[in-house]
């Protein structure tokens, strides 16, 4: 690059030349394969060049060739933190299509599974970004609690990371015996827990002078940018789709929307830490107005495998329902649909385009990550090298989102 | 505000722009407009005191092969304020351009290069226009509908569609790079 040979004259009359930086795509600090160009004057960050696309598996262009059903262990890959929540905003959108509304139960058993997702991926970024500052401590103790959901997920799914659970009108099957018992015990544990967390890094001054200030963004400068989920919210803007345009049984729970006001690195941080504390609350609300009894997936032999599976092995019809659908899928009236949700990111969007047949026209994921990640290169823009490792630590970008 | 008020607010105070308006299934109003209008229509949404659609959600190119016009612009906006949402569609012909809204969002910078890279549509303006997932050498436009799903077959990808389809294909629909 020509400007790499251009001197400038310093204070004391010095000649510096800057300096052509690359990081990345593989530096644990990224947080995947995220690649920047940096030009460097001296430790300040001139200009930035964010490289991405090191994760492209096209996902939008193979959904066009898969049945509705066989998209959601797609959806499963995009951030894979969270996987209920994707699941839940692409069926969703296909609910919307098709003019259907899951049951009561399954309803309650996805907003559950979404805010224990929420509630794994806040955990690990705020392990991780004081990991990346320097603080070893809390990503072990962060990545021993993401255990107990790891292992909720595989008691409900049989998965740890892909569960693929949510269906097209409800789940895939009933949440197990003793399920409810073992979130109840997880929230309580969680909520004594996170006390511990906040003790290890909110008192450490390391921790707060390399984040207090640092990367800071205004609300009105946010919005401009498109930034949604904590990373808004952090700038003082009160927006959150659970609360505001209510999916799912949101609008019969009671929470708080945790709104921060400075939109630094450490505001977006404490964030996600409170945030998790109303995840608690909610799950807990889920327990306590779900159903008992009752199905969890619709009943309509066009669209969804039978409830009961036995009824498969005794019933000439169930079993040729089953074999229909999982050989050609099911058939989406003509039309367009865009649902989002408040996933852990942001808003999630997906955009569907239906021609009428089992396979959707065109997929258009709204992923949160990719819009978040943007702004990176106007914060790092004249802040240090070292700082741009809080910043992209508290925009929480997942590659495999940013990808798609 | 309902949505029917919604589209009837848009129709009385953005005629000039609008060309076509419905009520879509999915609860709210969709618009057409001209693309040449696209940065003056959203520029004033945006400022609009009432709606105030201050959140550009999404923006999403759409291929029609082979109906003409070939491709649609999708624009979906957010209004924080009023919780509201409206979707903007611009039908574009297979050569020509759009301007960009990114000097009204500095966020569709990424949302445009995507559509760029995926589609090969042209936003004018726009100031920085390059791919972003795919590499610069790549060739082709790999999300357009007669892009094969495998791809083309070259030292990379040895699973790929023969090369020489690919002349086939771009003389069949008449254009080239």
């Amino acid at each position: 690059m020509s400007e790499m040979v251009n001197l400038n004259e310093g204070q004391h009359g010095e000649k510096t030349k800057e300096v052509l930086l690359n990081l990345g795509p593989q530096h644990p600090s990224t947080h995947g394969v995220l690649r920047m160009l940096m030009q460097m004057d001296g430790e300040k960050i001139s200009s930035m060049d964010v490289i991405i696309g090191y994760l492209h598996r096209g996902t939008e262009k193979l959904a066009e060739s898969f049945t509705y059903t066989q998209i959601i262990p797609l959806t499963d890959r995009l951030d894979y933190l969270c996987q209920p929540s994707n699941n839940l905003a692409y069926v969703l959108t296909v609910e919307k299509l098709l003019n259907i509304e899951a049951p009561e139960r399954a309803q309650y058993i996805r907003v559950m599974m979404a805010e224990l997702s929420r509630i794994s991926g806040h955990m690990l970024i705020s392990g991780a970004l004081p990991m990346d500052l320097g603080a070893m401590t809390t990503l072990l103790y962060a990545m021993r609690d993401r255990e107990m959901i790891m292992d909720l997920m595989e008691m409900a799914t049989g998965a740890r990371m892909h569960s693929s659970y949510c269906r097209v009108g409800g789940v895939r099957e009933d949440i197990p015996e003793g399920f409810t018992e073992r979130v109840q015990e997880f929230c309580h544990i969680f909520r004594e827990r996170m006390s511990d967390y906040e003790a290890l890094v909110s008192g450490n001054r390391i921790f707060l002078k390399r984040t207090q200030g640092i990367g800071a963004i205004s609300a009105e400068d946010a919005i401009d940018w498109g930034l949604s989920g904590p990373c808004l919210r952090a700038s003082g803007v009160d927006w959150d789709m659970r609360r505001d345009n209510p999916y799912e049984i949101y609008d019969r729970l009671k929470f708080d929307v945790i709104v921060r006001e400075n939109g630094d690195c450490y505001d977006r941080w404490k964030c996600r830490m409170e945030e998790m504390r109303v995840s608690v609350d909610i799950i807990e609300q889920c327990l306590a107005q779900m159903p008992t009894d009752g199905p969890t997936i619709i009943d309509n032999p066009l669209i969804a495998f039978p409830g009961d599976k036995q009824k498969v092995q005794s019933s000439m019809e169930s079993l040729i329902q089953q074999f229909q659908l999982s050989a050609y899928g099911f058939k989406v009236p003509a039309g367009e649909a865009y649902v989002s949700i408040e996933a852990p990111k942001g808003e999630l969007g997906f955009y569907i385009l239906s021609d009428g047949s089992e396979k959707p026209f065109r997929v258009k994921i709204r992923a949160p990550s990719f819009v978040n990640l943007q702004v990176l290169e106007v914060l790092a823009k004249h802040t240090y090298l070292a700082d741009v490792i809080a910043i992209i630590g508290s925009l929480d970008p997942v590659m495999k989102e940013v990808d798609k | 505000m309902p949505d029917s008020t919604l589209l009837a607010t848009l129709k009385t105070d953005y005629g000039k722009y609008i060309i076509d308006g419905t009520d879509t299934s999915d609860d709210f109003p969709c618009v057409e407009v001209e693309p040449h209008n696209i940065a003056a229509f959203c520029s004033e949404l945006k400022h609009d005191t009432n709606l105030q659609f201050n959140f550009l959600s999404d923006i999403c190119g759409i291929d029609y092969l082979p109906q003409i016009p070939r491709f649609v612009v999708v624009y979906h906006l957010y209004s924080i304020t009023n919780k509201i949402r409206v979707r903007i569609k611009c039908k574009l012909a297979e050569d020509a351009e759009i301007p960009s809204v990114t000097s009204v969002w500095k966020t569709a910078n990424w949302h445009e290069r995507e559509a760029f890279d995926m589609y090969g549509i042209v936003f004018t303006e726009h100031p920085d226009l390059r791919r972003i997932y795919m590499w610069d050498e790549f060739e082709g436009y790999p999300q357009r509908k007669d892009f094969p799903l495998r791809g083309y077959c070259d030292e990379y990808n040895p699973f790929g569609d023969p090369p020489e389809s690919r002349q086939e294909k771009e003389q069949d629909q008449g254009w080239s790079h």
